[in-house]
């Protein structure tokens, strides 16, 4: 089980880095939140892996390790936050701009084309 | 404890008059007011100890493995200093009541003012040096604000810069200095360091870290060659001239001298370097000011060459000169700060500055200039004001200060007095005096008494000390002079020292010089004109813009405003480094046992890798690419659930839902397609980062489950105190909300600050134009025939009771069993957010009976009440406790003040899940949405906006 978890993490960082290097804002979101999963997962295996030793006292004579737990739990929610943030702000930025490109060097002085092309796809 | 609230007053009165200025000028001024005269009284219920000659200390550890610690102590220096920054600043607040203009915006410059008077008391009451550089470099900062606050001025706010560069710049050389000091003497505390003069001075550090202090009083207190950024920060409104630059802020380096002059004074390197550069700051700065025409540029050098002569006075390192010193230093304080005072009325009034175009005002504003008269005589030192008496005893110490040559010392510092007297004469006489004219921009009359009533009480105090300065002053300089010199004064002031002291005919020379230069103005003016003269603004610039446009030339290289490029360094670097450390390290076998795999999890790993992967290849039809995502994300829900984590697997699919609601909800307004821009061999190099990257994550996570922890995991002790501590067996919740409640504190307030600024800035795009029209553009790509299904309304109408339930049910239990106050708030969340899928925002929005911000306003203070209710017990913050009850019928259960605090998570997550939504609902509204008048689409064409 280690090792499928490992391939498992290690293609989430692979594919969530893959899409954060992309130019455009959506795909950039949907990898770090990739990322952020692979991160969470990383997380919560330092604490190994056991099957029904949930860290509910009196269900069992060994428990998991709680920490890692409580600490994955806020992250997720606070990914969450982060994600709702960096969306607001793309879409701020594609609607002042009128394009969706992450890299300022490439969007220099693009902005009527760039607003073209965005109607365009919309 | 109290020196500390003298101190921490101005700061919390700082936080007020942003709010006070809603009330109106006058209740803004006198909140402020109010505050500065608290900590006077507060200061004056002292002052009886320390004139008695007692040091009163408040302590309060704060960072003491570091040797910072919050302590403080008065004695008669500080009482002098804080005296004058307190008072003064009462008078300052006063006038600026009704200086500002009503376009000014008032509260901010009370803020400004308070926080710059906290930060003053600080440094004159800071017993501890690393605290008194806190507060130096708070006086830095907050003078920006104020010397800046006239924004839409160029000249303020380069003035502003200027004064952060350079008396910023000192206080970086001054920390440097001052931790030298402190390690010479082995303690950071001030009453320590002032006890090992003989160790200081003996050192071979002693040298660098005098230099490095002076460095930072200099820059301070304008002294050459760091006096140019005094007359530029006159860009500022008056009352911040007359207070920073009068009698607080360049006073804070003279306020440094003194109080290391124990330790720093009595050798020659301090003689030749502290009275030389306080000599010539004097003389120079004193030529200058006669050559003003501006009024607050002649005062504004006036100022640096009467600091000068204080500077020299510190430097001569005798006692006597010492006393003389303290003395200036009030009378200085008094004078200078109604002779700005009096300028900025001619200001207001006259609506110029210029001494060309005044003259004649003696008729026009007869309480001005009777003010202004005092004041200036003062600053001429005429007998028998007090300005006088100060001079005559400097004119003493230096006829007797033997400086390159026997004379060289007195001649200059008669010299110096004689521009004095030129420049004050010249204040009056060009001001003042003369013809009435008819050409000034503003027909000026005197100002009512809310105006004139500061600067007139100074004045008053000017006459008083000069007429009766035994009684009105001499015991303030004994107490303060005492503290400067260690040891006991008893200073005779009098105004007539016998004909044969120096210092009558030094004076004589003075004022009979500076008459004769003022009736040979118009020569001297047309000699100055044609000398060269360096412009300071002109080198500063030229040393600054070349390091500006290197910075920004490095800054540029590194940083190219391009996303891509920083993620890419950032992750090959980290991998590298990553690489490095853990082949360079030692580790021990992967001996721990595998575990079997099961048939479930086998499944569910299959799927979730086949979406990964999918993933880069189908990412463009972005539709596509946030499906593969959420099966991603929903599949890692059961992969918890199998290894243990229930509470884990529940938060993942609710986090899921709300994400891809999130999601989907943005892609509304962003294109639906991500064009295909990189090259091929750009992909590839990505795909390579990504690879590398990957396979080290997944490496490193396999090296470290294949190997048991190093230490035993510190849970151990939550999951024996659990159920004992904090009553509760489920240990994650117990963790959650009470061994680790700070984090969790501290984490939902993250979140309710997330949700409030994504409110704020999508408010923001709703007020620009250019987002209006675009959002005008935004147009769904397919339209559904029913946007409203009456299925789905009735559904979830029927839902909601039952998912609330739910949700409750998963609140209570969440303390012993996998649920809990996240958990709950996020199924509460979707709970709402099907209604607004099913009947569209508006409708929904429209009969939401409370508001989000108030949600998470309620969450904070809940979990915060009931974190601080452990106070009441005498417990820490966050402290919980727990009783067990019995309410017939039903069985014994328990009930744990932790149940408060998860309620406060609770609401905090769904008030900022909902905000998060509602607040992207709002701009597709604005973008033609329509709001439909029933809960579901029976007819369409009775949608009405």
């Amino acid at each position: 089980m280690e090792a499928l978890v490992a391939i498992a993490i290690g293609t989430l960082t692979a594919v969530g880095i893959y899409l954060a290097l992309r130019m455009r804002t959506f795909p950039v979101i949907v990898g770090l939140t990739v990322l952020s999963y692979a991160v969470n997962l990383f997380l919560f295996t330092s604490g190994r892996l056991t099957q029904n030793r949930a860290p509910i006292i009196g269900t069992s004579d060994v428990y998991a390790d709680p920490l890692p737990q409580a600490l994955v739990l806020t992250a997720i929610v606070i990914s969450f936050g982060m994600t709702a943030v960096i969306m607001i702000m793309a879409i701020g930025g594609f609607l002042e701009s009128g394009h969706d490109r992450v890299n300022m060097a490439d969007a220099a002085g693009d902005d009527e084309t760039g607003d073209a092309a965005g109607e365009e796809r919309a | 404890m109290s020196l500390a609230l003298i101190a921490a007053l101005p700061f919390l009165g700082a936080l007020l008059p942003g709010l006070m200025i809603r009330a109106g000028r006058n209740a803004c001024a006198l909140t402020t007011g109010a505050f500065s005269a608290l900590a006077l009284i507060l200061l004056a219920l002292h002052a009886p100890a320390v004139l008695r000659g007692e040091v009163i200390q408040t302590r309060i550890d704060w960072l003491p493995a570091l040797g910072l610690n919050a302590t403080f102590f008065l004695d008669g220096l500080g009482l002098l200093f804080a005296g004058l920054i307190l008072g003064i600043g009462l008078l300052i607040i006063l006038y600026a009541r009704f200086y500002l203009a009503k376009a000014d915006p008032m509260g901010q410059f009370y803020t400004y003012l308070l926080l710059f008077q906290g930060a003053m008391v600080g440094i004159v009451l800071s017993d501890n040096i690393l605290l008194l550089l806190v507060f130096w470099e708070l006086t830095s900062l907050s003078s920006f604000l104020l010397i800046g606050y006239w924004k839409h001025l160029p000249e303020g706010r380069q003035g502003a810069r200027m004064a952060l560069a350079v008396t910023g710049g000192g206080g970086l050389a001054m920390i440097a200095g001052m931790l030298i000091l402190g390690n010479i003497a082995g303690s950071y505390d001030l009453t320590v360091i002032l006890q090992n003069k003989e160790a200081i001075q003996a050192s071979d550090w002693y040298l660098p870290a005098l230099i490095l202090i002076l460095l930072g009083a200099f820059t301070k207190s304008a002294q050459f060659p760091f006096h140019f950024w005094l007359p530029h920060a006159m860009a500022a409104p008056t009352p911040v001239s007359a207070y920073l630059h009068s009698a607080t802020m360049v006073k804070a380096g003279i306020f440094l001298m003194a109080r290391m002059w124990p330790v720093l004074a009595g050798t020659p390197e301090w003689f030749w370097i502290v009275s030389t550069a306080g000599l010539v700051t004097m003389v120079m700065a004193a030529k200058i000011a006669l050559f003003k025409d501006d009024l607050k540029a002649l005062l504004a050098f006036s100022t640096v060459s009467h600091l000068g002569l204080i500077t020299m006075l510190l430097g001569f390192g005798t006692k006597a000169a010492a006393t003389v010193a303290v003395f200036h230093i009030i009378n200085h304080a008094t004078f200078k700060a109604a002779l700005f005072m009096s300028a900025g009325i001619v200001d207001h009034e006259a609506h110029t500055r210029d001494l060309r175009r005044l003259g004649g005002l003696r008729r026009l504003m007869p309480i001005t200039f009777g003010i202004a008269l005092v004041a200036s005589l003062s600053m001429a030192g005429i007998p028998p004001l007090n300005g006088f008496l100060s001079k005559e005893l400097m004119l003493e110490e230096a006829a007797h200060t033997v400086w390159l040559a026997p004379w060289a010392m007195g001649l200059l510092a008669t010299i110096g007095a004689a521009f004095s007297v030129a420049y004050s004469f010249r204040f009056l006489a060009h001001g003042f005096l003369g013809p009435v004219r008819d050409d000034y921009p503003h027909m000026p009359h005197d100002p009512g008494p809310g105006l004139w009533a500061a600067p007139a009480f100074l004045a008053v105090l000017v006459v008083v000390i000069g007429l009766v300065p035994m009684t009105s002053a001499a015991w303030l300089v004994d107490v303060a002079a005492g503290a400067v010199t260690g040891e006991a004064v008893a200073v005779k002031i009098t105004h007539w020292h016998g004909l044969y002291a120096p210092a009558l005919w030094m004076s004589l020379a003075a004022v009979g010089g500076g008459l004769a230069m003022l009736g040979g103005f118009a020569r001297l003016r047309g000699i100055w004109e044609s000398a060269p003269r360096p412009e300071a603004k002109r080198i500063f610039d030229g040393i600054v813009e070349p390091m500006a446009a290197g910075a920004r030339r490095i800054n540029d290289g590194v940083h190219n405003s391009s996303l891509s490029r920083a993620i890419a360094v950032a992750t090959l670097a980290i991998a590298a480094a990553a690489f490095w450390a853990f082949t360079g390290g030692t580790h021990a076998e992967g001996t721990r046992a595998l575990m079997p795999i099961p048939p479930l999890a086998a499944v569910v790993w299959v799927v979730m890798l086949l979406a990964a992967i999918a993933l880069p290849f189908l990412h463009r039809e972005r539709l596509v690419a946030l499906i593969l995502m959420g099966i991603v994300g929903l599949l890692i829900a059961p992969f918890f659930a199998l290894m243990s984590a229930p509470d884990l697997a529940l938060t993942q699919i609710s986090v899921e839902v709300v994400t891809i609601l999130l999601m989907l909800l943005a892609l509304h307004f962003l294109p639906k397609t991500t064009p295909e821009e990189s090259p091929a061999p750009r992909r590839l190099f990505d795909a390579g980062v990504a690879g590398i990257a990957g396979a080290g994550i997944g490496w490193l996570v396999w090296t470290m489950m294949t190997r048991d922890t190093a230490f035993d995991p510190i849970s151990q002790f939550h999951l024996a105190q659990s159920k004992p501590g904090a009553g509760g067996t489920n240990v994650v919740n117990t963790i959650l909300v009470d061994f680790r409640g700070y984090d969790t504190f501290g984490e939902i307030i993250v979140l309710g600050i997330a949700a409030l600024a994504i409110f704020a800035l999508s408010e923001n795009l709703m007020r620009s134009p250019a987002v209006t029209r675009r959002l005008a553009r935004v147009q769904p790509e397919r339209e559904a025939g029913d946007r409203h299904p009456m299925m789905l309304v009735v559904s979830t109408r029927l839902l909601l009771p039952m998912a609330m339930m739910v949700g409750v049910y998963i609140f209570l239990r969440g303390h012993n069993m996998p649920g809990g106050g996240f958990i709950s708030g996020l199924v509460f969340a979707i709970a709402y957010l099907m209604q607004y899928m099913a009947s569209g925002y508006g409708w929904s929005h429209a009969r939401q009976r409370f508001d989000h911000h108030v949600l998470i306003g309620w969450g904070v203070l809940i979990a915060t009440l009931s974190g601080a209710a452990a106070w009441l017990f005498g417990r820490p913050f966050l402290s919980s406790a727990f009783e067990y009850i019995e309410i017939w019928p039903l069985e014994k259960f328990e009930i744990a003040s932790a149940v408060a605090f998860d309620l406060g998570v609770f609401l905090c997550v769904l008030g900022a899940v909902l905000l998060a939504l509602a607040s992207l609902s709002r701009l597709a509204l604005r973008s033609g949405e329509v709001v439909n008048t029933r809960a579901y689409d029976i007819e369409t064409t009775e949608e009405a906006r």
